[in-house]
């Protein structure tokens, strides 16, 4: 009798609900793939967020990283001689865009502001919908863009930072470093500088005063004084202080014989330039010849200093007169181009662009974490930098670093510094757990779905 | 003893430019009654007459060699400079002494520039509020530095002083403490150039007829206007000279500091200070509290002071500041009634 009651109404409710329940988990999934991580590309293409400096003291070395992104996202469309994708170890990329689709960019401004950066990255990933962002200049804005790319379930692969703490305290899951870091530095920097200055030294460091400069200075100390170097002093200047007199008097009466520089851009060029008026390179101190240390040059900037760059030592993460394949492609690729040889910036953030669209390649998706599942403890060659690791416990390229000198007998104005020695990566490899990076977690990779 | 004897050297040194440019900024001030936030942009404008001037010297001729390729591939360029070429030594002497030459180019260049901002500008906001002289001249900064990045880019460009006056002197042993003692000659110059400038500035100002009415029309511009003397123009012309004296300022001060095109903001709010500190409208207070200022940070910075007060080095001067204003509200020099209506 129960049966009577199945009336062709109820019968449709049931149907519809029982179809309704059926179909719902069909929609949750499909829902669930599209929105499974941020900005997961929909049409034919993809979209990668460039955040440089366009404005402000580091503007031109920002010019440059958006010459060579744009240049890198050329040769990944297919277009140009292709530069380094025919020198890249990985055979992954076609040169058809990434997984078949077309790359396309949008750019933002950090003004080498951590504030700024952050809301530049926050536009082109909410806004224009960037699935990766890279870039930066300086390791404030590279941390600070870092943790936003963390929580917001993107990509971030860094520009020029060099302070331990972007692959150390402050590293992050959805981010990685192919530049060098001041630990590097130091390790590169205590060989030649022993050979060349001795083990009986006093060194005075003068310090930009934010994290990179830290970090930089506790890896030279640590590096000199593991030779027997004495550090007499370190001191810490304030960002674009202009005149430095102030800070290089107190080094002719301290007893020092080596003055280390850790400065970038603007106050680099203008505490070494001073240094070299106040006659240091001309004293003799303790019996030996007064030494300045830049550890960490750019060429670009170096060339504000005119001569004064000349016989000084310091380290870069490349340079364009290296002769491997990579490097050489890359320079011939870039200078027909734009009609000079690219700089180590230019060099890191294209490299950057490749490894990312080859890991989504070797991958096959644009999914976060199936990248950093590619890019973790990736072992690659070709790109410049010799045989590379992506350790996947930090996030940090092992390569060799290059030792270079300010060149006497400059040939044209790129021609500044000279490779003084390539240093294997071993010699600069660390333990993830080294006390210069201890602190921090990677934690797990984000992908900013639901 | 050394050590104190190259702080005080330093001292003077940045002091002369801090007083170079609060000098102008009062100047104005004191005439015309308008806040110009645009000074330290004439300070940098002035350094790029400079690089101008330097690059002008060195244009080159252009070849290019098709037998030789560039790394990249391009041939490369065979460069022969024009004017050494042309001139043969007399043209090596330009290229070497083009900074302190660049103030002969500087200086009406600087006049024009002054005008150009006093009468296109600033003479439409005489009567407006402080608050909006502030914000017109320090726009006019931004677009003015911005005009410069586009031309010469943002990295620093390096000019140096002439080969004799490049290295250091010896100036221990003319206060007879030791030979060890060095201070680059080109500071030493810039010390006595600022010197001379404020001194010149001065005199003009204290010495002369038309000093003498521009300094009444300080005091009172209305009765001076009575008198039938068009004391507008001649408050244009000071503008001009505070122009003038901030560019070839930035002129001197280029082999010290590679400039760029942001350095004029780097001392703009330093000068403010001083000007502050020395007293608004005080051109002699002005000059007195560049000097002091400039010699407190130089002290700051030496690591035993730093020992005990760390940190110091980067807030003395609004420290002083601070305690200036709390014991002499006007500043140093400060007569009532600037600024107070």
């Amino acid at each position: 009798m129960k049966l009577d009651r199945m009336n062709r109404r109820l019968f449709l409710k049931g149907s519809a609900m029982a179809g309704a329940g059926l179909a719902m988990p069909t929609i949750l999934t499909s829902r669930a793939r599209a929105q499974d991580f941020t900005n997961a590309p929909k049409g034919s293409s993809v979209t990668l967020g460039f955040n440089v400096p366009q404005t402000g003291a580091y503007a031109d070395e920002g010019a440059d990283e958006l010459r060579a992104y744009k240049l890198a996202v050329k040769h990944l469309n297919g277009e140009g001689d292709g530069g380094m994708l025919n020198t890249f170890s990985s055979k992954a990329l076609k040169g058809n865009g990434v997984l078949g689709k077309k790359v396309e960019y949008v750019t933002g401004d950090t003004q080498t502001k951590s504030d700024a950066a952050r809301a530049s990255a926050k536009r082109m990933i909410e806004r224009d919908g960037a699935l990766m962002i890279t870039g930066g200049s300086s390791s404030g804005v590279a941390i600070a863009v870092q943790g936003l790319c963390q929580e917001s379930g993107v990509i971030f692969m860094a520009g020029l930072t060099h302070s331990n703490d972007t692959t150390g305290k402050d590293k992050k899951a959805n981010g990685f470093r192919h530049f060098f870091n001041a630990y590097m530095s130091g390790a590169a920097l205590a060989p030649v500088l022993k050979n060349a200055y001795g083990t009986d030294r006093k060194a005075y460091h003068l310090t930009a005063d934010y994290t990179w400069g830290w970090t930089q200075e506790a890896s030279i100390k640590a590096a000199t004084e593991a030779l027997g170097w004495e550090t007499v002093e370190t001191v810490r200047t304030p960002l674009g202080a202009g005149d430095f007199s102030q800070y290089i008097t107190p080094v002719l009466n301290s007893g020092a014989d080596v003055l280390i520089l850790n400065h970038y851009g603007k106050d680099m060029v203008n505490s070494l330039t001073q240094a070299v008026q106040f006659g240091l390179r001309d004293k003799t101190v303790n019996g030996k010849q007064f030494e300045v240390v830049v550890p960490l040059y750019s060429r670009l900037m170096a060339q504000g200093a005119g001569k004064a760059v000349k016989g000084i030592f310091g380290s870069t993460n490349w340079h364009w007169s290296l002769q491997d394949e990579g490097s050489k492609a890359f320079v011939k690729s870039f200078g027909q181009e734009y009609g000079f040889p690219p700089s180590q910036a230019a060099h890191t953030c294209y490299v950057q662009t490749l490894l990312y669209a080859d890991a989504a390649e070797r991958a096959g998706s644009f999914n976060p974490c199936e990248i950093v599942a590619a890019l973790e403890d990736f072992e690659f060659d070709g790109l410049g930098n010799g045989p590379t690791l992506y350790r996947g416990a930090d996030h940090q390229c092992f390569k060799k670093v290059l030792v270079v000198r300010g060149k006497e007998n400059p040939e044209s104005e790129f021609d500044i510094l000279e490779v003084y020695d390539e240093v294997p990566a071993e010699q600069v490899t660390y333990a993830p757990d080294h006390e210069m990076f201890a602190g921090g977690n990677l934690g797990s990779c984000n992908t900013g779905g639901a | 003893m050394d050590a104190i004897l190259l702080q005080v050297l330093n001292g003077l040194d940045k002091g002369g430019a801090y007083a170079l440019i609060a000098l102008g900024l009062t100047l104005v001030f004191g005439t015309l009654g308008v806040v110009n936030f645009a000074h330290g942009a004439l300070f940098m404008l002035g350094a790029f007459v400079a690089v101008v001037v330097n690059r002008l010297l060195q244009i080159e001729t252009v070849k290019l060699d098709e037998t030789k390729l560039t790394p990249w591939g391009t041939p490369t360029e065979i460069r022969t400079p024009v004017v050494q070429d042309w001139l043969g030594d007399f043209g090596a002497f330009l290229v070497q002494y083009s900074v302190p030459l660049s103030i002969l180019a500087a200086i009406p260049v600087m006049l024009l520039v002054g005008w150009v901002m006093e009468r296109g500008l600033i003479r439409f906001f005489y009567r407006r509020p402080h608050a909006e002289q502030i914000l017109v001249t320090f726009g006019l900064a931004i677009v003015l530095q911005e005009i410069i990045k586009a031309f010469f880019g943002a990295n620093p460009i390096p000019l140096t002083a002439p080969d004799t006056m490049s290295g250091s002197a010896n100036v221990g042993e003319w206060f007879g403490l030791g030979a060890g003692l060095a201070y680059p000659w080109w500071r030493l110059v810039y010390l006595g150039f600022s010197l001379a400038l404020v001194a010149l500035v001065l005199g003009f100002l204290q010495f002369t007829t038309y000093g003498m009415v521009v300094r009444a029309g300080m005091q009172d511009r209305q009765t001076v206007g009575f008198l039938g003397i068009n004391i507008e123009r001649r408050f244009t012309v000071v503008f001009g000279i505070a122009a003038v004296v901030a560019g070839v300022a930035g002129v001197m001060y280029t082999p010290i500091v590679p400039p760029n095109y942001h350095m004029g903001m780097d001392f703009l709010v330093l000068s403010f200070v001083v000007v502050v500190v020395g007293g608004m409208g005080s051109v002699t207070g002005a000059v007195l509290a560049g000097f002091l200022l400039g010699i407190l940070q130089s002290f700051a910075s030496m690591n035993e002071v730093k020992q005990v007060l760390p940190g110091i080095d980067q807030v003395i001067i609004y420290l002083i500041a601070v305690i200036v204003l709390l014991v002499r509200p006007r500043g140093l020099m400060g007569q009532r009634g600037v600024m107070e209506s």
